[in-house]
């Protein structure tokens, strides 16, 4: 669709920002200079644990081009903070988490491999490299624990004083004793034990930033690779103590992906802010792919023991979750709440589940931290979930789309036993046109074609439900956040009737400079060119909490409905002193304000430049201008919902699985542009397929990382996956404006035990871990072989 | 990287005795391995002598029935070559199997045996093929040649300047890639030659490329897919990592053996 149109709600529009970034016209933070910046580089600690007995730079200082190096020490005689955690959970007994102290530069103890011991700054970045190798750190090498299940180990090595046994807290969430009565009824049990694969999020843009102080100002300016500038800003100046938010700008500008790894405040950022001021010039730092995989926060990472109790005709009455989640050795930024809230909240899938209790230990161990990634907790709760309920189906001989169907919620909205309250949703027709797409019912012939070529074929459904629009304020601080979870709009219109919408949500790869622009095109009646979308500067955007968590459109875009609301409401009042009518008889369609019932009217640039010049309107009852703001705090999440059908094969020589079918159906209820939508599914999808067959962050037995770079971590290539299907139902969402529920992480979540629910069936067995690589099912088809050979 | 000076010779016997002359120098042919290398500060050498623009080390000629491959040749070159393509199809295949479209037009064969990574590809067919490698100074057959991982017969201030491959029975080459790195995790050249079957074997071995003389054996006694039936590589001498243990890597050199086989004909 061409640029200088109206663009309908609904229409797949071109994106805007595309040709900026495909002719190399991005402007990321790399691409940025600024007069004489130095260049910062990182000494990381090469030990898994360790104490710093004591770090001499004397020589590193003298060598050629190094403006300075600094430690820990000297962030903590300049008063800095440590970073924070911006979400306080309690444990079963009431006692607030255990959070250990997490300095951006260490101060007397490594407790990861990457760990930031000193940053050196340099005239380049090949001195800093120079002169890090001469740095002498004194360590005192500490055992070290980097296996999620040894952590919690008596007598094992602690990591934080404050967190004996290295455990942060431990959580609950439901009905325990109800839970208990519904197994003592049961007439069948369903036990698994998972494993949730830890990820790396393998942004294509690494993370970098630049700090630049004006001492003219006494002010800074950082420019990072953030997914929430202000959210930024305020952890740098209210906690780590940088300078007041009037002091600080932060510009967030191109990013190039983050998939959850860029809302975190990171150390690096934090230093180079600082360290602008400490030596007088601005400071770039550039992270390499290798820091990037040693250091941005991780993803996962859960050991989970789930028991489904079923009655004799396979409904569901209680489901029971232990899991222990890897938090790596600090506490990240929203780290605590992604395996307690964002995750044992949709235990209940899409079913109606009387009761679930779910204990959830979240423990230290020396690897880099673990935070949000894709979907963040949704993806743990719905792989879990959907293979339970698939193992279930197989263990009492149903067919698993009869299984689901059997327990879905059929009536809104329904209270589940785990906090959420499911507004809307047809599971059924999700399930039945998934079904039909797939041609389920034509599967058995399809695998019996495949064995006489020696394939392994599989089908595997995901039926899943994820909380979106994060989220209500007063609810999330009710369950500990720090922060409430509104949007900020700002429409500004322009003399000459274009539009500039100033939004707090940040655009890193979602198309918001288009889908936005297309909503106010459609509301205002002026071609989609002539509106433009501002985002990531605080000293432009007033307030936001930024792009995660599938919030953009939900809450973001109804903030600016919000502000599209007050900028027609005060654009009516002109209109009617400039045609001389009352308020009341003012219409707006198309563009046009008219006298209702006449032939009188002016377009919309025709009122806002009366809005403007206010020559026609008495400025002392209407002020001059058009210009509206709005906070838009959602009532509820959003709970996007779908199925999924992964069809594939197994090369039993091999074990190499070639998916060989895709049908996505989703409701994600209103839909502003379908080609946005249909290629964040389709991003979607490829990350979850890579969780499940190809991607895994390995440490050793000593915490050294050996997932160092793409030699030996998998990502998912093209090659790798079909044509996906894409189908839609839709339930609007009852709480926002728009009816939107969100996007951006369903492919992500769906995806996972879609593939290994295919894998299972296809392998005839229920023991298959993620990432489900060649070597693994070659040996898995191997045992089949001889288990049918003894039959 | 570490700072280092930069040479770049128009003459072989120059970039030689530079090899001779200079400090701590190091080749740079393609530099697939060596750029990553020096940009991870895993190399520091004095000077880099880059042999990019000595004309006679690149280009494809055929004097009789050997085919001549100028060591600086670029893998893209090779893949696309009508010579390769009439006088060895299956090395003409295995050239475009190599890494990437960046890496085949920067990545050359002589850096690629020199270098004699074990999972790499042209180590395979020079094996299978009996290649002569020509050296400044003598010639080299190919299996006196590979010593083992990542090292050869090369002397420190040793040139190759072109490899030489005899004309070869019907060959072909097949290969299991590293899922993450593209290397092999089991590549299998297969020639049917008038004095037998060979099989050689990369990013299999410890010890680097090796011919499998028991599927030899198997295969010249009768050349069939299911000749390779009853035998199997011994797991313990297969490299074992993340990506597969010694027996999975057996199971995909037999699996590649036979695809190879099949794709010949029997």
């Amino acid at each position: 669709m061409n640029a200088s149109v109206v663009t309908p709600i609904g229409a797949p529009v071109r994106r805007k920002e595309d040709h900026r970034f495909i002719t190399g016209k991005g402007r990321y933070t790399d691409d940025l200079s600024r007069p004489g910046q130095a260049h910062a580089y990182f000494l990381r600690s090469p030990y898994a644990h360790a104490r710093i007995r004591a770090i001499d730079t004397s020589a590193a200082i003298d060598m050629p081009g190094v403006v300075a190096v600094l430690t820990g020490k000297d962030l903590a005689q300049d008063g800095l903070g440590g970073l924070i955690c911006g979400w306080m959970i309690h444990s079963k007994d009431g006692s607030p988490m255990n959070a250990g102290a997490h300095p951006a530069l260490a101060l007397d103890t490594v407790r990861y491999v990457g760990d930031h011991v000193a940053v050196i700054i340099a005239e380049t970045l090949n001195a800093a490299k120079d002169a890090a190798a001469a740095v002498v750190v004194d360590y005192e090498i500490l055992p070290a624990v980097a296996d999620l299940a040894q952590a919690q180990a008596e007598g094992g090595p602690v990591i934080h004083d404050v967190a004996p046994r290295n455990t942060v807290f431990e959580w609950e969430l439901g009905d325990k004793a109800g839970t208990e009565a519904a197994f003592a009824r049961a007439a069948h049990v369903t036990a698994i034990d998972i494993v949730n694969n830890r990820l790396a999020p393998n942004p294509m843009e690494p993370r970098a930033a630049i700090g630049d102080y004006d001492a003219g100002d006494d002010a800074f300016t950082l420019w990072t690779t953030s997914q929430n500038p202000h959210v930024a800003r305020l952890v740098l100046s209210a906690f780590v103590g940088l300078a007041p938010e009037n002091k600080l700008r932060v510009i967030a500008p191109d990013v190039g992906g983050g998939f959850g790894s860029k809302i975190f405040i990171y150390a690096e950022e934090t230093v180079c802010a600082w360290a602008s001021k400490r030596v007088g010039r601005p400071v770039k730092w550039t992270c390499e792919r290798g820091e990037a995989f040693l250091c941005d926060a991780h993803g996962r990472d859960h050991i989970t023991r789930g028991e489904l109790a079923l009655d004799g005709e396979g409904r569901i009455l209680g489901f029971r979750v232990k899991t222990t989640a890897n938090m790596g050795a600090y506490l990240s930024t929203f780290s605590s709440c992604v395996p307690t809230y964002l995750y044992a909240t949709l235990l209940s899938g899409q079913y109606a589940i009387p009761a679930i209790y779910c204990e959830v230990d979240a423990v230290y161990t020396n690897t880099a931290p673990v935070d949000a990634y894709r979907g963040a907790g949704r993806p743990e709760a719905t792989f879990l979930v959907e293979r339970i309920i698939d193992k279930a189906a197989r263990e009492l001989g149903m067919d698993p789309a009869e299984m689901r169907r059997r327990n879905f919620v059929t009536a809104f909205p329904h209270q589940t036993p785990v906090i959420m309250c499911y507004d809307a949703g047809d599971y059924g027709a999700s399930l039945d046109k998934a079904l039909a797409l797939a041609d389920y019912t034509g599967f058995p012939a399809r695998k019996a074609e495949a064995e006489r070529r020696g394939r392994l074929r599989g089908i595997g459904l995901s039926a899943y439900i994820e909380a979106c629009g994060i989220a209500p304020s007063a609810a999330v601080g009710s369950l500990g956040a720090g922060v409430g979870l509104w949007e900020s709009a700002e429409v500004r219109v322009n003399p000459t009737g274009n539009v500039e919408v100033l939004t707090g949500s940040h655009s890193h790869g979602q198309g918001h400079e288009t889908t936005f622009a297309q909503l106010v095109s459609a509301r205002l009646g002026i071609p989609i060119d002539q509106v433009s979308v501002v985002h990531g500067d605080t000293d432009k955007v007033q307030f936001g909490m930024g792009t995660y968590g599938s919030r953009s459109g939900a809450v973001g875009m109804s903030a600016i409905v919000k502000a599209l609301d007050k900028v027609e409401a005060k654009a009516k009042k002109i209109a009617a002193h400039v045609l001389e009518a009352s308020e009341g008889d003012i219409e707006f369609k198309d563009g046009r304000f008219t006298v209702a019932g006449t032939d009188r009217g002016l377009a919309f640039a025709e009122v806002a430049l009366n809005a403007y010049v206010a020559h026609k309107f008495p400025t002392s009852e209407i002020e001059p201008g058009l210009k509206e703001g709005a906070f838009y705090d959602p009532s509820n999440f959003t709970f996007p919902a779908g199925c999924h059908v992964c069809e594939l094969e197994v090369d039993p020589e091999t074990g190499v699985t070639q998916i060989v079918n895709w049908v996505a159906v989703d409701d994600f209820g209103t839909v502003i542009n379908p080609m946005i939508v249909e290629g964040q599914v389709h991003g979607g999808i490829a990350q979850g397929v890579g969780q499940a067959l190809m991607e895994r962050v390995a440490y050793d037995n000593d915490g050294q990382l050996v997932t160092g770079s793409y030699m030996d971590y998998q990502m998912p290539r093209a090659e790798d996956l079909p044509s996906f299907t894409l189908g839609l139902t839709e339930t609007r969402c009852p709480s926002n404006p728009l009816g939107m529920k969100g996007c951006g992480e369903a492919g992500a979540i769906a995806a996972p035990p879609a593939v290994i629910n295919a894998l299972t069936d296809a392998l005839g067995t229920q023991d298959i871990s993620m990432p489900a690589t060649p070597a693994k099912l070659w040996a898995v088809a191997q045992a089949r072989v001889t288990r049918r050979a003894a039959e | 990287m570490y700072a280092f000076d930069y040479q770049r010779p128009s003459f072989s016997q120059d970039a030689v005795s530079m090899m001779r002359s200079l400090e701590e120098p190091k080749l740079l042919a393609g530099g697939q391995t060596l750029l990553p290398t020096l940009k991870q500060r895993l190399a520091q050498p004095g000077t880099l002598v880059d042999l990019s623009r000595i004309p006679d080390l690149s280009g494809i000629s055929v004097a009789g029935d050997v085919l001549r491959i100028g060591a600086m040749t670029r893998h893209a070159e090779v893949a696309t070559s009508d010579l390769v393509h009439a006088h060895s199809p299956a090395l003409a295949e295995l050239a475009g199997m190599i890494g990437d479209p960046a890496v085949r037009n920067r990545g050359t064969i002589g850096g690629s045996l020199a270098n004699n990574d074990p999972s790499a590809d042209y180590p395979a067919a020079a094996l299978a093929l009996g290649a002569t490698l020509v050296t400044d100074r003598r010639r080299l057959a190919a299996s006196d040649f590979f010593r083992g991982l990542f090292e050869t017969a090369l002397e420190e201030d040793e040139l190759i300047l072109a490899v030489e491959f005899p004309k070869s029975g019907p060959a072909a080459y097949r290969k299991f890639r590293n899922p993450a790195s593209r290397y092999a995790m089991a590549g299998v050249f297969v020639v049917r030659g008038a004095d037998g079957v060979r099989v050689a074997v990369t990013g299999v071995g410890q010890e680097g490329v090796f011919r499998w003389k028991e599927a030899e054996a198997a295969l010249t006694a009768r050349f069939a897919p299911d000749a390779l039936e009853g035998i199997a590589l011994d797991p313990h001498t297969a490299m074992s990592d993340l990506h597969g243990d010694g027996a999975y890597r057996a199971q995909l050199t037999k699996v590649m053996a036979r695809r190879a086989v099949e794709a010949i004909g029997g």
